[in-house]
């Protein structure tokens, strides 16, 4: 048996990242809501406060560790031959980095 | 009534086949599923292999895939079924032969989780006594008979039987866990906290659907998890 925390600390990315989430959707749909209708000036202005941007790094973070941890999972569970597994691994880790990348980007460019 | 079973015999067949079997079960007083495959095995074709034993839902001899689905021959009534009954082995555990399959790795992963009451503390003079409340706690787990009907029906373990202890080791994991008698509740967590043993249970419940029992070990496993958080909270 593999003696390891890995188990118990993915199990806790996912579900603290989930919560992360929901609660970042649910401010994002209750500001849509809340000022609807929106133009783009007023969304502009939600994304170029300081708090905002961390929240949503923050989140897109949560969103790509959840990912990962289920791209892992899938990877495991399916593919046998190691270097199909290996190969896999690596293009999911290489997008998601990118993905981070892309995204700090356009949320520090508001 | 018309029976669909799957017959293997790996020293003469090249492949696995269905075979077709009509068995009168009005004639032969049969009430369940067992009853009918011990008919077309005296009757009808003795090459028919299967394991039985208690023939009312007690050993866990005859867990087999009946119609789809997992479940004791001896307690599945013949009412319950629609006709043609397909009978096929344990899912993705390997075939002995007929309905015989080898359950070697999964009696590994009833193993690994040291399926037995460790004490540390010394020896009382009498028995180790359990209150009421505690002794209620080991409801709904000690009950399993080790049929494998949950453990076969599972995705995940079909996946990582090598890795993944499978519902019905996690439910005798989770009996240990919270025995009041037992003093290696944290070593016992601490031996499952890796990415397979018990956090490859995905939730998606087939255990649930097809324990004979009546048993949830995805319960027990949300369980252990818990148990382990509150372990590093602590």
């Amino acid at each position: 048996m593999v003696n390891s925390m890995a188990g118990l600390r993915d199990f806790l990315i996912q579900r603290v990242s989930a919560v992360l989430l929901v609660i970042y959707t649910v401010f994002l749909v209750s500001y849509l809501v809340w000022h609807a209708p929106i133009d783009y000036m007023a969304w502009h202005g939600l994304f170029a406060y300081v708090p905002m941007k961390i929240a949503t790094l923050l989140c897109l973070a949560a969103l790509l560790l959840h990912a990962w941890v289920g791209m892992w999972t899938i990877a495991t569970d399916y593919l046998k031959a190691f270097w199909v597994r290996f190969l896999f691994e690596i293009a999911v880790f290489l997008t998601l980095i990118a993905c981070f990348f892309y995204g700090l980007l356009i949320v520090w460019g508001v | 009534m018309r029976f669909s079973i799957y017959r293997y015999n790996p020293e003469i067949d090249k492949k696995p086949y269905m075979q077709d079997y009509d068995v009168d079960i009005v004639a032969n007083s049969c009430n369940m599923v067992l009853d009918a495959l011990l008919v077309i095995k005296n009757t009808i074709d003795e090459t028919l292999t299967l394991r039985r034993s208690c023939r009312e839902g007690v050993c866990g001899s005859d867990g087999m895939n009946i119609n789809g689905k997992n479940g004791l021959g001896c307690i599945t009534q013949l009412s319950t079924v629609k006709e043609p009954v397909i009978i096929r082995p344990l899912p993705g555990q390997p075939v002995i032969r007929d309905l015989v399959v080898d359950l070697t790795q999964f009696y590994k992963q009833y193993e690994k989780i040291q399926p037995y009451l460790q004490n540390k503390d010394p020896l009382p003079s009498t028995e180790r006594l359990q209150s009421p409340e505690d002794r209620a706690k080991l409801d709904g787990l000690y009950e399993c008979i080790l049929c494998a009907c949950c453990t076969s029906s599972c995705p995940s373990f079909w996946w990582n039987p090598e890795k993944f202890v499978g519902p019905a080791g996690l439910l005798q994991a989770y009996r240990f866990i919270v025995d009041s008698r037992d003093t290696e509740k944290q070593a016992r967590l601490n031996d499952l906290t890796d990415a397979f043993s018990v956090f490859r249970c995905r939730g998606i419940m087939n255990c649930v659907d097809v324990c004979p029992k009546g048993l949830n070990p995805t319960a027990a496993i949300d369980k252990i998890k818990q148990e382990m958080l509150k372990e590093i909270v602590k």
